[in-house]
């Protein structure tokens, strides 16, 4: 009899075997606090060392807000998009959501290493608890915008409470993302060099801080390939919910809908089918 | 009370079954690690340049309900990467380690969250091990006194010596009863006074049905606490048996290959 038929026999498990994969999903649900714990003292060690400590996460989008202000609005001159601020501010805010989620989903396995060496978890924590943690950091965005817009459109509308099926939405696409990125970055290391460069091309074409339609407007087959940039479908979509002259079109729900699933369901997959992989050495 | 023989196994029930596990690891010829950094081979041609150091190579054991096994062996020899293996962080190359409970594994320098306070790294730690959020707030005080460390439980743990985390970190494991627990040196850096609070903690433990691994210089802890020895030298098992007899025959080993 050999030593794995005798093990088995006497009801042992394999150590390290990844779990089914509803199994998996329960352990994480599971251990959703240590998750979310993990992301508020994440942000906090951050801002730890710093004197003004957690007024960063509201200072820098403002700074960040007004650099954008000031430089796009100056370089775009006449061509810049109606209600130009509230535009941009939606525009910047939504976008540092996804490049933030993707950057820290990215390091969030090789960059805890000290974490996954010396307890066992499921890894898929990770990638969703850099997500948290950016999301933690949208929000004091999201309120300076809404007093942007409160500032600059002077009329609060019943199209704002759109904004939560949006963020849901985008949070959905988010852990998506992240859980891509985190396992990729395992595999080739070298990825942390050029995602920086991936987040760039994807903030000057999706229409942060132009319009998409003026710019494009000659090129009705590219405009409509540019619709299906999920960048660009969430951020117009929460356009259309906060923005007068942009409209959440059926059309960009269902092409939002589809990335935050299919992001979803594909991020969850491919992190879980490697989970042995974490913490090797090579 | 060690298992030699092929008919005592058939009587007790398995808790650990190392079958044939082999461990190798892939390093830069320059003695870098092929991580974070290192990756000087390029995006495509990442194993050009790579030396395979076999750590493991082809160790078979079974560990018994209520043994407590001391494992010795000089550094480097692959006691480290044997333990985080049984415990399924380091995932093996070939064969395989089955166990009756998820083991957890107390090492060296695995600090949790350096810029945060000893305290929210007893509530992350506890989280991560499964463990719910009431349940640490109420131990939270007992961990703190076990370690010592009532005076900068508040401070981050950055500012904490090696001794000092390390005191926290096993009281933080040691804080409930583990099916399986290993404890990988991490005991070398405490006092003498933590080193015997801990140890009479770890026959408790034991006491308690739950199965240890004890990874240690110190053979007098070994001896102390250990009903069985494992002694593993350049990735292979060269002895299993009764402590006072292994030990005996790796002080003779490491006698007079030091004299030479």
């Amino acid at each position: 009899m050999s030593l794995a038929d005798y093990a088995r026999q006497h009801g042992l498990k394999r150590v390290g075997a990844r779990p089914e994969f509803l199994e998996y999903l329960a352990q994480a649900w599971s251990r959703r606090d240590f998750a979310f714990t993990l992301s508020l003292f994440a942000n906090q060690a951050a801002n730890a060392r710093n004197r003004l400590g957690r007024w960063w996460v509201l200072l820098l989008p403002t700074i960040q807000a007004m650099v954008y202000g000031l430089i796009f609005g100056i370089i775009m001159g006449s061509s810049r998009p109606d209600n130009f601020i509230p535009f941009l501010f939606t525009g910047v805010f939504l976008f540092s959501y996804f490049a933030g989620s993707f950057q820290s989903g990215a390091s969030s396995v090789t960059g805890n290493v000290g974490l996954v060496r010396s307890l066992s978890f499921p890894r898929m924590l990770l990638p969703i608890s850099a997500v948290m943690r950016q999301f933690f950091n949208l929000l004091p965005q999201l309120g300076l915008l809404l007093v942007a817009l409160v500032l600059f459109q002077q009329d609060i509308t019943w199209g704002w409470l759109a904004l939560f099926p949006i963020l849901f939405l985008m949070t959905m696409f988010a852990f998506g993302l992240a859980m891509v990125a985190a396992r990729l970055t395992v595999h080739i290391q070298d990825l942390t060099k050029i995602i920086p460069f991936m987040v760039r091309v994807v903030f000057y074409t999706s229409g942060i801080f132009f319009s998409m339609e003026r710019v494009l407007g000659d090129f009705p087959i590219v405009l409509q390939i540019m619709q299906f940039n999920p960048a660009y479908a969430f951020i117009e979509l929460s356009r259309g919910a906060l923005i007068e002259g942009h409209e959440m079109t059926g059309f960009l729900w269902a092409v939002c809908s589809s990335w935050a699933v299919g992001a979803l369901l594909l991020g969850v997959l491919f992190f879980w089918k490697a989970e042995e992989r974490y913490g090797r050495e090579d | 009370m060690a298992a030699k023989t092929k008919a005592m196994t058939e009587t007790r029930k398995p808790v650990v079954v190392v079958d044939d596990v082999r461990i190798t690891y892939k390093v830069f010829a320059g003695g870098r690690r092929a991580t974070r950094g290192a990756a000087g081979g390029g995006l495509f041609s990442k194993r050009v340049g790579l030396r395979e150091v076999h750590a493991i190579k082809g160790v078979s054991f079974t560990i018994f309900e209520g043994e407590s096994i001391g494992v010795i062996g000089s550094n480097g020899s692959g006691k480290s990467s044997l333990m985080r293996a049984i415990a399924g962080l380091t995932p093996v190359t070939k064969g395989a380690v089955y166990s009756s409970a998820r083991p957890t594994l107390l090492g060296v320098g695995a600090v949790l969250m350096p810029n945060l306070s000893g305290e929210k790294n007893i509530l992350l730690g506890g989280l991560a091990m499964g463990f719910s959020r009431p349940q640490m707030v109420e131990s939270t005080k007992a961990i703190t006194e076990f370690a010592g460390l009532e005076e900068f439980i508040d401070l981050p743990m950055r500012t904490y010596s090696s001794g000092m985390s390390a005191r926290l970190r096993f009281a933080i494991a040691a804080s409930r009863d583990h099916d399986i627990l290993i404890v990988d040196e991490a005991l070398a850096v405490g006092d003498q006074e933590f080193r015997n609070r801990s140890e009479a903690r770890m026959r408790e433990m034991r006491d308690n049905a739950g199965t240890l691994f004890l990874v240690s210089h110190s053979l007098k802890s070994i001896l102390d606490t250990c009903t069985r020895v494992l002694w593993i030298e350049k990735g292979e098992l060269i002895m299993d048996g009764e402590p006072k007899a292994v030990v005996d025959a790796y002080n003779e080993h490491t006698g007079s290959s030091t004299i030479d």
